[in-house]
C-alpha cells in the first residue's frame, strides 16, 4: 500500500461499486424511451411503455412483484422478531444460531429447488405421509410448486431471508444493552416477548433498517427463486424483464428496458409505503406501551415463532438433504420414501459439464473477491491512516447496490457492453459481479478491523515498525479469522449470483448457478441434484476453510482462539 | 542541546476548548509523573509524544527529544517506547518473536535470537522464547512488555498507567523493575497514573491536572 495509491482507494472503491449501476441505470433509461441504435431505434418516444400497457399481463405480474416482494418480507420480518424476543440466550436459540452461517451460505436457487423437491406433490414430504397418511398412491394433480398466488415462492425467500435478518439482528443486539433493557422489563412484570417488543426492538429496527430495505427490495425483484418457485402465466415482472432481454428481437429490449423501470418505480414506492408503515407501527407501538399490558398470550407467539423459525430452518437443510438424494438416486417410484437403488451415474453423466461449471464459478468467485478484499482493506486502512470517519450517507452508499433492482440496471448494462463491443467474455461478468460481492466483503469485514485495539499499533509504532508494517505484521495477521470469513461471504455471494451472470455473460458464461436455473424448466431431478449440490458445496467450502486455517494456524495461540 | 524530553509549551484543545497545557523539561534519567482523574486527558497528553493523536484534539507546541524536534515525525520514527496498562502482546507471536520484533534490524539470526534470550533471562524469564503470550502471568506478561520496549532502544519511556493492572504484590516489584532499567539506560520518563504510590515510587516532579 504505498502513501500515494491509498487515499484513491476509496474512491476507486466507490467506481466499481456504483459505476455499473449508473451507468446501467442511464442504459436502461434510453432504450426505455425508444433510444436502442443497435436496434435501429431512435428516440425519444413512449412506444415502449406504450407496448408494456398493452400486454395482457402486466397487471398480474406487477401485483406479483409487489405481494411476494412485501410478503416474504414482513413474514421473515416477524419471524426474526418474535423469533429474537421469545428465545434470545436460550439453547434452542444457540442450536439456530449455529446452523444461520451453513443456512446464509446456501445460494438461493439450491435452497429454491430443494424446497421444491420437499413440497412438490411428488416430493418428499408427500412421500413420507404417502400412502399411510394421505391413502394416495400416485402423486396428487395440485399446483404447488409455481401456484399463482405466489406462495412457494414466497417460502422460498423466507427460509432464505430469515438466516441473513437474523445474522443482522445478532450483530445489532450486541450493540442495544439488549440483556439488561429486558431485565429491567422482567423485574416490572413483562413477559419475555413483550418486554422484548417494548424495549428492545425499536432500538434494534433502528439498527436493521436498512438490511431490511435491502431484503424487501431484492424479493421484489428476484429472478432465480421466482423462475423456480413463482408462477409462470404470468410471471412475475422481473422474470417478464429477462424473458424479453433474452428475445432474439432486438426490438424487445425497448419493452424490457421500460418493464426494468417500471420495476424500479415499484421498488422505490415500495420503499417509501415501508418507511410510512414503520411510522404507523411506531405510533401504535407507543399506543402499546402506554397501555402497559403485560403480554398474557407471550409463551404461545414465542412457541408459534420458534415452530416457524425451525421450520424456515429445516426446510432449507432438508432440501439439501432431498437434493443430495435425488444426485444418488437410481430408480425412485412414488411414494417411495429412499429411491430404490443408489447410483453414481447421475454424477458420471453430469459431472464433466459440471466441473466446467464449477471452474468458471470459482475462477469468477475467487478472482472478484480478491478484487473486493483488497479495496476494502485499502478503504478501511485508508480511514484508520487519514483519520476519515464514514458517515450515515456513506452507508447509504454501501447499501445502493443492493437496493437498486437488479433487474433494474442490469439490462441497461447489458445494452450499453453491447452497443460498445465490449458485453464479450469474463471479465464484463467479474466487473458485475464486484457490485454486489465488495458491500457484503466490506460490511463483514468494517466491524472486525475498527473493533481492533489502535493501541497495538501505537506500540508496534513504538517498537519502529512503519505503517505497512504494522498493517501487514500485527494487523492482518490478528484479523486473520474476520478477513478469511469476508472472504467466504464474498464467494458465497459470487456462487450464488444468477442475473450479473446471464445477462452480462450474454450466455455464454455458464456456472453452477445458471446451469442450475436453466434446468428448472426441465425437471430433471437428478441433474438439478448434481448441480444445486455442487452450487452448495461451492459457497459452503469456504466458510469451513475459515474456521480451519485460523484453528490451524493459531492452535498454539490461546489470544487468537475466540477472536 | 540538551538530552531529555522537552514538552515546549504543549496545549492540547478539543474543538476549540483548553484540555491539557504543560511546559517541561524531562532530563536523562528522571521521572516526571502527570496525575488526575481518568477523563482528564492524561493519555491524550501522551499521544501527542507518540504522534497518534486522535482527530478530534488539537495540539499546539513541539515535543523535542534529545535536541531533535519530532513534533512532526510519523510515530515509527521517534524512538518513544511506550508501556499501557494493558501488555498489548501480539497474539499472534510467540514471546520470542514479540521480543524479536521490538529489537532494531541488524545481526544475523543467531544473533538476534542471543540477544531475545539473553533480554528473557534478565527478567527471569530463561526459557520462555517459544510461550504463547497468552499461557503468562500478569506480572510476567508486564516483562516481556518492558523488554520488548527497551530492545528498540527508545530515547524516552512513556508509562500510560502501566502498573494499573497488576497486584500489589507484582505491582512494586514491577514499579521498581521499570524504574530501575530507565535511571541505568538514562531515559526520561514521562509517566501518567492516578494512583499516589506510583507517584511515590517514581520520586520525581509531579503535576496534578484536573
Amino acid at each position: 500500500m504505498k502513501g500515494r495509491f491509498l487515499p484513491v482507494l476509496p474512491l476507486l472503491t466507490l467506481a466499481v461499486m456504483l459505476g455499473p449501476v449508473v451507468a446501467g441505470l442511464w442504459g436502461t433509461l434510453l432504450p426505455a424511451f425508444g433510444h436502442l441504435p443497435a436496434a435501429g431505434e431512435f428516440g425519444p418516444s413512449l412506444a415502449p411503455f406504450q407496448a408494456l400497457g398493452d400486454w395482457p399481463g402486466l397487471p398480474r405480474a406487477v401485483g406479483l412483484s409487489l405481494t411476494t416482494g412485501i410478503g416474504a418480507t414482513v413474514i421473515a420480518l416477524v419471524i426474526v422478531a418474535l423469533l429474537t424476543a421469545g428465545w434470545s440466550g436460550t439453547k434452542p436459540f444457540r442450536a439456530l444460531e449455529r446452523a444461520l452461517s451453513p443456512l446464509l451460505s446456501v445460494p438461493h436457487a439450491a435452497a429454491a429447488f430443494g424446497l421444491a423437491f420437499l413440497i412438490a406433490p411428488s416430493g418428499w414430504v408427500s412421500r413420507l405421509l404417502s400412502p399411510g397418511v394421505t391413502g394416495w398412491e400416485r402423486p396428487p394433480d395440485l399446483l404447488i410448486v409455481q401456484d399463482q398466488w405466489g406462495l412457494a415462492m414466497m417460502a422460498g425467500l423466507v427460509v432464505k431471508e430469515v438466516p441473513f435478518l437474523l445474522l443482522m439482528t445478532l450483530s445489532a443486539l450486541g450493540q442495544t444493552d439488549a440483556q439488561r433493557s429486558q431485565a429491567v422489563a422482567a423485574a416490572l412484570g413483562y413477559g419475555r416477548v413483550t418486554g422484548w417488543l417494548k424495549t428492545v426492538f425499536p432500538r434494534v429496527y433502528a439498527q436493521i433498517r436498512l438490511p431490511v430495505y435491502v431484503v424487501l427490495a431484492y424479493a421484489m425483484s428476484v429472478v432465480d427463486v421466482a423462475v423456480i418457485l413463482g408462477p409462470n402465466t404470468p410471471p412475475p415482472l422481473s422474470v417478464q424483464i429477462v424473458k424479453w432481454m433474452s428475445d432474439p428481437d432486438l426490438a424487445m429490449r425497448l419493452q424490457a428496458a421500460a418493464a426494468a423501470l417500471l420495476q424500479l418505480a415499484l421498488v422505490i414506492a415500495a420503499l417509501i409505503a415501508w418507511r410510512m408503515g414503520e411510522a404507523l407501527v411506531a405510533r401504535l407501538g407507543k399506543r402499546w406501551i402506554m397501555a402497559g399490558g403485560r403480554g398474557r398470550v407471550d409463551r404461545a407467539v414465542a412457541v408459534t415463532a420458534l415452530a416457524f423459525g425451525t421450520t424456515s430452518a429445516l426446510a432449507v437443510l432438508m432440501g439439501l438433504a432431498v437434493l443430495a438424494v435425488w444426485s444418488f438416486a437410481g430408480f425412485w417410484g412414488f411414494p417411495d420414501a429412499l429411491p430404490d437403488t443408489a447410483t453414481l451415474k447421475n454424477w458420471m453423466r453430469h459431472g464433466p459439464s459440471a466441473a466446467g461449471a464449477l471452474w468458471e464459478t470459482a475462477l469468477i468467485a475467487v478472482t472478484v473477491t480478491a478484487a473486493a478484499l483488497i479495496l476494502t482493506l485499502g478503504c478501511l486502512e485508508a480511514e484508520y491512516r487519514h483519520n476519515l470517519s464514514v458517515s450515515q450517507r456513506g452507508m447509504w452508499l454501501l447499501y445502493l447496490p443492493l437496493l437498486v433492482p437488479q433487474t433494474a440496471f442490469l439490462p441497461g448494462l447489458q445494452s450499453l457492453l453491447l452497443s460498445v463491443g465490449a458485453d464479450v467474455g469474463i471479465w464484463p461478468v467479474m466487473a458485475a459481479h464486484l457490485v454486489f460481492v465488495l458491500p457484503y466483503v466490506f460490511l463483514s469485514l468494517a466491524d472486525p478491523f475498527r473493533a481492533w485495539d489502535a493501541r497495538v499499533g501505537t506500540v508496534a509504532a513504538a517498537l519502529g515498525a512503519s505503517p505497512d508494517g504494522v498493517l501487514w505484521r500485527v494487523r492482518v495477521p490478528m484479523l486473520v479469522r474476520p478477513i478469511l470469513t469476508a472472504t467466504a461471504v464474498g464467494i458465497a455471494v459470487s456462487v450464488g449470483q444468477y442475473l450479473p451472470t446471464l445477462l452480462i455473460g450474454g450466455g455464454r458464461v455458464s456456472t453452477l448457478t445458471t446451469e442450475a436455473v436453466a434446468l428448472a424448466s426441465g425437471g430433471d431431478r437428478r441433474a438439478i441434484g448434481v448441480y444445486g449440490l455442487l452450487q452448495t458445496g461451492a459457497a459452503l467450502l469456504p466458510f469451513a476453510v475459515a474456521l480451519a486455517v485460523p484453528a490451524l494456524l493459531w492452535r498454539n495461540r490461546k489470544g487468537l482462539r475466540y477472536a | 542541546m540538551p538530552k531529555g524530553l522537552t514538552l515546549d509549551q504543549v496545549v492540547i484543545t478539543k474543538n476549540g476548548a483548553p484540555l491539557v497545557a504543560l511546559d517541561r523539561h524531562i532530563a536523562p534519567g528522571e521521572v516526571l509523573t502527570v496525575m488526575g482523574p481518568s477523563g482528564v486527558g492524561k493519555s491524550t497528553l501522551l499521544s501527542v509524544v507518540t504522534g497518534t493523536l486522535a482527530s478530534d484534539f488539537r495540539a499546539t507546541g513541539r515535543v523535542v527529544l534529545d535536541g531533535q524536534d519530532i513534533t512532526h515525525l510519523p510515530p515509527h520514527q521517534r524512538m518513544v517506547g511506550i508501556l499501557f496498562q494493558d501488555d498489548l502482546l501480539f497474539p499472534h507471536l510467540s514471546v520470542g518473536a514479540n521480543l524479536a520484533f521490538g529489537l532494531r534490524t541488524g545481526g544475523t539470526r543467531t544473533d538476534r535470537r542471543a540477544k531475545v534470550e539473553a533480554a528473557l533471562s534478565e527478567v527471569g524469564l530463561d526459557g520462555f522464547f517459544d510461550r504463547d503470550p497468552a499461557t503468562l502471568s500478569g506480572g510476567q506478561k508486564a516483562r516481556v512488555a518492558l523488554m520488548r520496549m527497551l530492545l528498540s532502544n527508545p530515547c524516552a519511556l512513556l508509562l500510560d498507567e502501566a502498573f494499573s493492572r497488576l497486584d500489589t504484590a507484582r505491582r512494586a516489584q514491577t514499579r521498581s523493575l521499570v524504574f530501575d532499567r530507565a535511571r541505568a539506560l538514562d531515559l526520561p520518563v514521562l509517566m501518567v497514573t492516578h494512583d499516589a504510590e506510583d507517584a511515590a515510587a517514581a520520586g520525581g516532579e509531579i503535576v496534578t491536572l484536573g
